[in-house]
């Protein structure tokens, strides 16, 4: 079974915000908080569980911080405005550079959310187009979905039946794009996450920086859908989506190697705290000592499976215990480690009465949260012996993904009635198709045509600097010198004032690479620049080379340049610029002339 | 004769491709040439048919059968009398239809928080939009509050926010005497939203239902936040924003007092009596004219033609343009009851200060303290159903429930 991959990305657009006059930023100026709650509201059928419903109302409060940058629209103290036009044709754009068939009146949905990221218990969300593509060096990716959404609030901190959360995010309009699962790894995720982000950016709306963009990537293998949320570093993509890949693959093998064995699960769980009541270890020992337990299940056929050669089960254990908080798992392919002594370890097997195939996982904790922590274990091992489980997963650094959460249910979707359809006619469609951007080949060939390799102008263009580039070239040049600045530099520099300075010589084109290391280390730049610009008195050194060599230039006259200008040369290359070099020692010669 | 119905899952050829899914009543703000689909994916879009062709026919929704569990012996009975609006309401995920909750059962299901507080007696007086709203269905709910008033401990009426506080005003003249606390409730976000004000401000409205309070009140949100509501008097109130949970507030006065998980009164009221009084009548032969600059004086008169009275919401303390005072002056010869009220709502009307509020009063003209312009029009026309002239007369300006104070404090 070959992998399939796709993605889901979100986009927030630099426009006001999608439901009223508000801007599209962050904001820290908190004006003031409401408390809220949040209710499942029910259905015709009358199908809101009733325990879930009491649970929602005592256990979850949400505060809202006002911010600056919102509204009473943010508050759901006014009904929203009409659709923002500006992100909608900023969507419906996207839509057309992607090949999608655009509907001809957008509604604009409910879609219940109720976990407080949205005052209004639901985000709104219209789908614009459908059934699009886009062509890629390895195929066509077909992209079913486009869609205008309001984004969530932002999330501040989570306490005791609270959750804070600020207004400022709330209401940015979001496009949000679904592919197929047309990629088929992760060098292609990456490309085609790429493709779509320079189409994003090339409207020339879309807000830029961190948590501007989220990239979710599917994978599957033919058993559960896995989905990667907030997989945003897109030359991190490969490594995510071939680390699941193995993992999906390490899963099934261990399925296989179960149903041999005839795996079993005993759902007894132990209490071998008694065992360890003179323990090495630390952890367990702190543990028992604060009247904590340590409790058992057996595993049967499991061993080996856990933790050896590429099989990592132990792992996924711990990952669903540890989002309920317990981080004091142990299992029998790891031990004897942790201070858990040999000794620790027979007795174990022998009060579960464990044979060869037999593994074993232990938890300390305190007893409650022990057993409810073995009940998530036992609920992943019985998953273990079917493969790879749907769910969703966390991208870490190292490559690898971590359990988050089950894969979502179902979306519950009506209408919103406070916004009227939108009708989209022929005309418009027809009017905006005449003022697309450009598609990143056409872009990669003008950059091409400014003076640099095709291989850096596509490293520019996936970066979404093209515009950046194409300004400095255009008024200061140095093309290779841009590019080179640009691909070896970072976020947030000031390449233009960079530039800017080097034509008017301050300092030499050498020097360029120094200063944005130095300008990405968090030096600033306009100081760095300083340092090269103050360094040398060029009116100086031409003066006494002159004074030096009065016999020479006697001698050959406006024929001494040449070698003067070496001298000069010898004594400022990298500082000053040679073109500079050469105005001001042409214009001394003939002075002294 | 189309053979496709709202309903049917359909397969639509456009002039851009195929769309499938189910299809919608039309709405009412889409184009004419557009048929409205609910796609598989769950979202709602719009499409330019050319053909549509049904490739399942649509089922007949099921009807679930709701139990309410039987009425608990501990707990007192309240009656919700429904005047349409949807303060307690379900989506139907399909359509997106919003229904009312009507009987007994659906205020059960939607706000199951009730069964905890009271057993339930539900009824529909009528079906309107709030704005809809006429002295003559405040007649209708004034009977039906009578009746209901011996058989449960206390009234709680859903209304529609924009008039909730006229009908609260008329409700509060036409009970000289209550034995129940009666309660008009409603929501400024539906309650298809989970962010909803209805079931905070419905579980209040019970809470107090089930006091000992003797008069008519309204129970909205008291702020932003979803925690307590406001107990406002009936002739005090008034809606003083177009969208907020908390636009009802108390004018010229204190709430009488605030319930969440508690109830507490704040302010004085009147306590429940043994008997339930009604007297019904209203003269619907009144004005209430708002008084702007160059308004000419034909208007005012028009708008005094065939009335037996008039407030007028003056500028200030209570003044009309000098020019009117002869029209002022032949209208309450002619018998029309005529009441001065302010624009301004907070404060008192004073036609003492200046020399064309002396004329007004000289005229005729009643000044009527701090009462609410709409609580006296509403008022005038209480009086003038059951009273004659000169008991109007001395009656008007007389605080009779609540709708008048002598003292304003700083708040
Ligand atoms: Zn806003």
């Amino acid at each position: 079974m070959t992998m399939k991959c796709g993605l889901e990305i979100h986009q927030q657009l630099s426009t006001k915000k999608l439901f009223c006059e508000c801007p599209s930023e962050l904001s820290d100026k908190v004006m003031g908080t409401v408390t809220r709650i949040l209710r499942p509201t029910q259905s015709e059928m009358g199908e809101v569980d009733r325990a879930a419903m009491e649970e929602s109302l005592k256990h979850r409060r949400f505060i809202y911080e006002i911010t600056d940058n919102s509204c009473l629209v943010e508050l759901d103290e006014e009904p929203p405005h009409d659709l923002n036009r500006e992100a909608l044709e900023v969507a419906l754009k996207v839509a057309l550079m992607f090949n999608a068939k655009i509907v001809d009146e957008i509604h604009v949905m409910r879609k219940i959310v109720i976990d407080g990221s949205n005052t209004s218990g639901f985000q709104r969300t219209a789908l614009i187009a459908v059934d699009g593509y886009m062509d890629t060096s390895f195929g066509r990716v077909r992209i079913p979905t486009i869609c205008l959404e309001e984004e969530a609030a932002r999330k501040i901190e989570e306490r005791e039946g609270v959750v804070v959360y600020r207004l400022d995010r709330l209401g940015i309009p979001l496009i949000e794009i679904s592919t197929d699962p047309d990629m088929h790894t992760g060098e292609e995720v990456k490309e085609a996450a790429q493709r779509i982000g320079y189409i994003l950016r090339a409207t020339k709306k879309v807000r830029r920086g961190a948590g501007t963009i989220r990239q979710d990537i599917n994978v599957s293998t033919g058993q559960g859908r896995v989905e990667i949320k907030g997989a945003s570093r897109l030359n991190m993509i490969p490594k995510w989506v071939n680390m699941e890949l193995e993992r999906q693959e390490m899963l099934k093998k261990a399925a296989e190697t179960l149903r041999d064995r005839n795996a079993k699960i005993d759902e007894t769980i132990y209490d071998i705290t008694e065992i360890f009541k003179n323990t090495e270890s630390k952890i367990i020992a702190r543990i028992l000592k604060k009247g904590g337990k340590v409790l058992a299940i057996k595993l049967n056929g499991f061993a080996g499976l856990l933790k050896s050669g590429k099989f990592r089960l132990g792992r996924e254990f711990a990952d669903r215990v540890r989002v309920i908080g317990i981080r004091g798992l142990f299992h029998s392919d790891e031990l004897p480690a942790y201070g858990v002594s040999e000794d620790e370890v027979k007795r174990v097997k022998d009060a579960l009465n464990a044979g060869e195939y037999d593994a074993f996982v232990l938890i300390a904790e305190r007893e409650e949260l022990a057993r409810l922590g073995l009940e998530k274990v036992i609920e992943r091992a019985k998953i273990a012996m079917n493969g790879v489980p749907g769910e969703t997963r966390a991208p870490k650094d190292d490559g690898s993904t971590a359990y988050l959460r089950p894969l979502p249910g179902a979306e519950r979707m009506y209408p919103e009635t406070d916004i009227p359809p939108i009708r989209i006619t022929e005309e418009y469609i027809e009017e905006l198709r005449k003022s697309l951007p450009k598609m990143p080949e056409e872009r990669v060939a003008e950059l091409v045509d400014m003076g640099i390799s095709e291989q850096e102008a596509w490293q520019i263009v996936h970066m979404g600097m093209d515009d950046e580039f194409e300004n400095i070239v255009k008024k200061y040049g140095y093309p290779t010198i841009v590019a080179r600045a640009m691909l070896n530099g970072c976020e947030d520099i000031d390449y233009e004032k960079i530039f800017e300075y080097l034509s008017a010589g301050k300092f030499a084109k050498e020097a360029v690479d120094d200063i944005v290391l130095r300008a990405c280390n968090g030096e600033d730049v306009e100081k760095v620049m300083k340092e090269y610009e103050a360094s040398i008195d060029l009116d100086a050194i031409i003066d006494r080379i002159i004074e030096e060599k009065k016999e020479l230039i006697n001698e050959r006259g406006m024929g001494a340049f040449k070698p003067l200008m070496g001298l000069v040369m010898k004594e400022v290359r990298g500082k000053v610029d040679g073109k500079k070099v050469s105005e001001v020692l042409r214009s001394k010669l003939k002075d002294a002339l | 004769m189309a053979d496709y119905e709202p309903g049917d899952y359909v397969e639509v050829q456009t002039k851009k491709g195929v769309f499938r899914g189910v299809l919608l009543p039309t709405s009412q703000f889409s184009d004419r040439n557009v048929v409205l689909l609910k796609l598989d994916n769950g979202y709602n879009v719009g499409i330019v048919p050319d053909q549509i062709r049904v490739l399942r026919k649509g089922t007949q929704k099921k009807k679930i059968k709701k139990s309410v569990p039987a009425p608990n012996p501990n707990l007192p009975t309240v009656s919700i009398l429904g005047t349409g609006g949807t303060i307690a309401s379900y989506v139907d995920y399909r359509t997106g239809a919003v229904h009312p909750a009507l009987s007994a059962e659906d205020f059960a299901y939607a706000v199951p928080e009730i069964r905890n507080e009271a057993n339930i007696r539900a009824r529909l007086i009528f079906n309107i939009l709030s704005e809809d709203m006429k002295p003559e269905y405040w007649i209708k709910i004034a009977h039906a509050i009578k009746e209901e008033s011996e058989r449960s401990e206390g009234i709680v009426i859903p209304h529609g926010t924009d008039t909730m506080t006229y009908t609260a005003a008329a409700l509060s003249f036409m009970f000289p005497k209550l034995s129940v606390p009666v309660v008009l409730v409603g929501s400024q976000r539906s309650s298809d939203r989970p962010s909803s004000d209805a079931y905070i401000n419905l579980l209040s409205a019970v809470r107090v239902a089930k006091s000992d309070l003797g008069e008519v009140a309204v129970v909205m949100h008291a702020t932003s936040n979803d925690d307590v509501c406001h107990i406002h008097r009936g002739t005090r109130v008034r809606k003083m924003h177009t969208s907020r949970r908390d636009a009802f507030k108390s004018i010229n006065s204190a709430p009488i007092g605030v319930v969440g998980e508690e109830l507490k009164f704040t302010e004085e009221y009147v306590k429940k009596s043994d008997e339930t009084v009604l007297v019904p009548s209203l003269d619907e032969k009144v004005s209430l004219i708002y008084y702007y600059p160059g308004m000419p004086v034909s208007v005012f008169e028009r708008m005094l033609e065939g009335m037996h009275g008039a407030i007028i919401m003056g500028t200030g303390l209570g003044h009309v343009a000098s020019d009117f005072v002869p029209a002022v002056k032949k209208a309450v010869k002619d018998g029309v009851i005529i009441g001065m009220a302010s624009q301004c709502l907070y404060g008192q009307v004073n036609l003492n200060v200046y020399s064309t509020g002396r004329e007004l009063k000289n005229a005729g003209v009643i000044p009527l303290g701090d009462m609410l312009p709409e609580v006296a029009y509403v008022k005038l026309m209480w009086l003038l159903g059951n009273y004659d002239e000169e008991e109007v007369k001395r009656l008007l300006p007389e605080n009779l429930r609540g709708e008048l104070a002598s003292r304003r404090v700083l708040q």
